[in-house]
């Protein structure tokens, strides 16, 4: 201690401080107060506000996508179904390089290169602890190739998920169509709250149609996040049980098509290697029995994704596999109307059992010297209306035409549904084209265009000219014939299910407007002929038809191509080869108790009754249950 | 007089000499006060299991620093406050030259120069917690109390040339509350009340310039302080969600582990700064006042052991780290209550971390041997 300091005054030093501390304990007591007064304001008088937020901070809703509907046949066998397929996933935050990761699954061909930039901004833009699919679907070969490797991926790995599966591919590719992704333009036609959690959606056929029944409705789950919004796994028990309730996807109904399988694959192989459509319908209910576009193509390739040039090949196909040639081909009839033109004109008196007409092989209008030609140059010599169905004579409806008069076709055409849409349960369907006079002078500017000219009714009385019709129509044409015209709604869902009740709903037959006569026995003498293009003795058809243990009615036709479209492009050999008349062919069985209507139509397959009518018989064949007789 | 059982838990006077008591003394420790760390401690440990997510190997590694810290109060309460007063400008020089050794070379750590390597990581920063109330008593020990203007213009100097060094670092918190326990030798040592009233008065452009001076970050804590719900995902997350799992904890509490706001992460810095908020989350309001009540007995001992200290020297530096630690609570709460800005003080005793509670317990070593090295002369 230095000897120069200051004698310390020690009592008031102590006096002092004693204030001091006394000062100092009262200002902390007060600071104390604040705090503990903070904490009974937050816990006791805003308990129930931050109890709630709490609550809401850990609680995340998540969408459950339903299961969609399975689809099958009318015997019960699955044309789509849900299956597992594995899914390569990468997690960003758990990968410390995604350049070199994905560069050595591009080398062990698990992604494509071209994938990459799409990876990569997907891996940048979602949650780091959201997985990014990096390949939709991994074929065997694929995971296990990748499972040897998985140690030395981390954060990749593969994982199942539900999806579509078509197990009969391109058999049933145009009848039941396929699923896609979900885009963001489905998104705005649909119930947002019903489709949560669910990442496809029907693009076509009644995968597109029936889309409300089979997709169900999406149930939710409440989840125990943490704070970075990753799911906390269940056992930490305690934090979960103060959940709400969950709410339970509702499964999509199941459907049964009356589509029949085997007839599928039939009509498939007939039509192979060429272009063309078969329909065929139960003419008592409208229930369609086979509905085949060809070429066809893979639906599966749309459930799981393809590539884009797996898709520019499908989507620039020449023969345009995409194309639903059954509901949105629309074809010249040609010969396949005159049944029911022979109809109109027994009706409107144009003609009779007793008119008959020499066939010279071309016919002639008043005052003019135009041939409209036969399309067999030596004639049929005399012939009356079932000698004209019989053996297709166009001299002899040629001559007729003009006494029926254009629009009286349109309306008799138009009572057997041609020129309208069919109102098939399948989208897409075109209504093809009846001409009238009244048509044609809406359809043209031009008014010397929009005059009808005789000859314009000649071509039509054999289909040709601006007449068209789907196969679709000229098969529910040719049941209301077989029927005698009673005529029903084509449709190809016969019921649907409902998983959880296994409940069944049947879709009733929309019976539409009978075609009434005022002399049925019209019927009789239209479809003896038709019986007897089939099996009569100069029938066009009578190769087909001969020998079959039933009785069938048919009618060929041969539609001319009258030009290619100016913008595709096709070789020489090519030209010639679509330049072919299309072959048309309708036909149903047996004559007396008609259960089967078939539409065929084979494009520039040349004759209707040598390439058509064969597979008509085919497909009647196996649904009458004699195709054991046929070969 | 007769006395309470708390008085006499505080006092110590009626306390009977066991042996155990005996030993105690050899020791030179302080029982009242070594049974009130120790049940913080206790406290603190239970919360902290439940604060690290049960991860056994971070809780234990917390009980062996709270090992090495009990030795250190064990040694720092043999040297006599003598002893530790001739000392103390060697120890004040010395961490000044360590703080700016950490300016020059430190290492970053959380983009903050804080740390020196000299064999083991550590923050002279800590040595200065200590260093500089002691310097401020030893400067104030043989001169007439209270100081003149002069002398509290040097303690002032004294104080602010480690609080520049620090706040360099920066580390503000830190450097705020060295500047504050030496602050409080000199309100202890008799600073005249007008100077207070005047320093009030200066705070206003004191607290301008201080603006000024704050880094961005700084500055965006205290703008979130005044409006939290401005950004709740960025800079005022963190208040938020304190302020959720305090108020959600409610009277009880949710149970200890049981705390969803911390368990799955929502509250940040769960185990360091915003334990307090775990705590009153899974334990409730009768949990954090359990422990500010042991945390208030500690300051009551501390501050009893000031009034009975024998020198100048060895009460203010008692009356300093007695308040010290009461300023560290208080921060801590506060901030954790969305009081005043976030500034990264833990909670004394219980906060994760090993450095600041091995000086904090040499501290109170401190106060123990100002206690035990009393001459028991009549007065």
């Amino acid at each position: 201690m230095r000897l120069l300091s200051p004698i310390k005054d020690h009592l008031s030093e102590r006096r002092i401080f004693l204030g001091r501390v006394i000062l100092t304990s009262v200002f902390g007591v007060i600071l104390l107060g604040i705090v503990v007064a903070r904490l009974v304001q937050l816990q006791v008088f805003d308990y129930e506000h931050f109890a709630e937020r709490s609550l809401g901070n850990r609680i995340r809703i998540e969408a459950v996508p339903p299961i969609r509907g399975l689809v099958f046949d009318r015997q019960g066998r699955v044309l789509a179904e849900n299956l597992p397929a594995y899914q390569l996933e990468l997690i960003p935050e758990q990968v410390a390089d995604i350049d070199a990761t994905l560069e050595r699954l591009v080398r062990l061909e698990l992604i494509e290169a071209s994938e990459i930039p799409r990876i990569k901004q997907l891996s940048e833009s979602g949650p780091r602890f959201k997985p990014v699919a990096l390949n939709p679907r991994l074929d065997d070969e694929q995971i296990a190739r990748f499972a040897i490797q998985r140690p030395r991926f981390p954060g990749v790995d593969f994982r199942p998920r539900l999806v579509r599966h078509y197990p009969q591919g391109e058999y049933i590719a145009h009848a039941v169509g396929y699923v896609g992704a979900l885009s963001t333009a489905d998104l705005e036609k649909l119930d947002p709250s019903r489709y949560a959690g669910t990442t496809q959606t029907g693009k076509t056929g009644i995968e597109n149609s029936y889309e409300s029944l089979l997709h169900g409705d999406s149930g939710f789950q409440h989840i125990v996040t943490n704070a970075r919004g990753r799911r906390v796994p269940a056992e930490s028990r305690d934090l979960q049980d103060t959940l709400p309730a969950d709410e339970h996807p509702t499964p999509g109904e199941n459907l049964y098509l009356s589509i029949d399988l085997d007839l599928q694959a039939l009509a498939t192989e007939k039509l192979a290697g060429r272009r063309g459509a078969v329909v065929a319908i139960d003419p008592w209910s409208g229930e369609i029995l086979t509905l085949v576009s060809a070429p066809a193509f893979d639906p599966n390739l749309f459930a799981v994704g393809m590539s884009q040039s797996q898709f520019s090949a499908l989507q620039h196909d020449l023969n345009r596999p995409l194309f639903n040639r059954a509901v949105r081909g629309t074809y010249p009839p040609g010969s396949t109307i005159k049944p029911m033109l022979a109809v109109a004109a027994l009706e409107t008196g144009a003609t009779n059992l007793e008119r008959r007409t020499v066939c010279y092989g071309f016919f002639m209008l008043p005052n003019t010297t135009h041939r409209y030609r036969d399309w067999k140059p030596e004639g049929h010599g005399p012939v009356d209306i079932h000698d004209a169905i019989e053996q297709s004579c166009d001299v002899y409806f040629y001559e007729i035409s003009n006494d029926i008069g254009i629009d009286r076709m349109h309306d008799y055409l138009s009572l057997f549904g041609l020129g309208n849409e069919t109102g098939i349960d399948v989208v897409g369907e075109r209504p093809g084209l009846v001409p009238s006079t009244e048509w044609k002078r809406n359809a043209f500017r031009n008014r010397a265009d929009q005059r009808w000219f005789q000859g314009e009714t000649v071509i039509a009385s054999i289909g040709q000219g601006f007449m068209l019709a789907t196969p679709l129509q000229l098969a529910t044409a040719t049941a209301a014939l077989a029927t005698r015209g009673i005529r029903f709604q084509p449709h190809i869902v016969a019921a649907w299910e409902d998983p959880l009740t296994g409940e069944r709903t049947l879709a009733s037959p929309v019976r539409l407007d009978d075609i009434e006569l005022s002399d049925a026995t019209n019927w009789d003498t239209v479809i003896d002929a038709m019986n007897a293009v089939m099996q009569g003795p100069r029938g066009t058809a009578r190769a087909v038809g001969s020998g079959a243990p039933y009785r069938m009615a048919g009618k060929s036709g041969t539609a001319q191509v009258f030009s290619v479209g100016q913008d595709e492009e096709y070789d020489e050999e090519e030209i010639e080869e679509r330049l072919k008349d299309h072959a048309l062919f309708v036909a149903f069985a047996p004559v007396d108790n008609p259960q089967i209507a078939v539409a065929v139509i084979v494009e520039n397959g040349s004759s209707g009754s040598g390439v058509a009518a064969p597979i008509a018989r085919a497909i009647m064949d196996r649904y009458l249950g004699y195709d054991d007789a046929a070969d | 007089m007769r006395l309470t059982e708390t008085q006499r838990l505080v006092t110590g006077k009626a306390a009977p000499l066991s042996d155990f008591a005996r030993a105690l003394r050899r020791l030179h420790l302080d029982g009242p006060l070594l049974g009130g760390l120790l049940l913080i401690c206790a406290f603190g440990l239970i919360v902290l299991y439940s604060a690290v997510g049960e991860n056994m190997r971070l809780w234990f590694n917390q009980v062996i620093r709270l090992g090495v810290a009990l030795v250190a109060m064990l040694v720092a309460a043999q040297f006599s406050p003598d002893f530790l007063r001739r000392w103390t400008p060697w120890a004040y020089l010395g961490g000044l030259v360590l703080l700016a050794l950490v300016l020059i070379t430190g290492e970053v750590g959380q983009g903050a120069q804080r740390w020196l390597d000299l064999g083991i990581r550590f923050q002279p920063s800590e040595i200065m917690k200590l260093a500089v109330p002691m310097m401020a008593a030893w400067y104030l020990h043989d001169r007439q109390i209270p100081p003149r203007f002069s002398q509290i213009l040097i303690i002032a100097l004294i104080i602010i040339a480690p609080t520049v060094l620090i706040a360099r670092q920066p580390d503000l918190g830190t450097a705020l509350l060295i500047a504050a326990s030496g602050v409080i030798v000199i309100v202890l040592a008799g600073l005249p009340i007008r100077f207070m009233v005047a320093l009030g008065v200066l705070s206003v452009p004191g607290a301008y310039a201080l603006w000024n001076f704050m880094k961005e970050y700084q500055k965006q804590r205290v703008m979130t302080l005044l409006n939290p719900d401005s950004d709740p995902l960025g800079a005022g997350y963190n208040i938020i969600q304190s302020k959720i799992a305090i108020g959600s904890g409610g009277l009880f509490g949710k149970g200890w582990t049981n705390g969803s706001q911390a368990q799955l992460e929502f509250l940040p810095e769960r185990d360091t700064d915003f334990i307090f908020a775990v705590m009153g989350e899974e334990l409730g309001l009768l949990g954090v006042l359990t422990l500010l009540t042991l945390y208030m007995f500690v300051v009551a001992r501390g501050l009893y052991i000031a009034i009975q200290a024998h020198s100048t020297y060895a009460r203010l530096l008692a009356g300093s780290i007695s308040l010290t630690f009461f300023v560290y609570v208080f921060v801590n709460t506060a901030m954790v209550t969305g009081l005043v800005p976030v500034v990264g003080v833990p909670l004394p005793l219980v906060s994760f971390g090993g450095t600041s509670m091995v000086t904090l317990m040499a501290g109170f070593g401190i106060l123990m041997s100002i206690h035990s090295h009393r001459k028991l002369l009549p007065q």
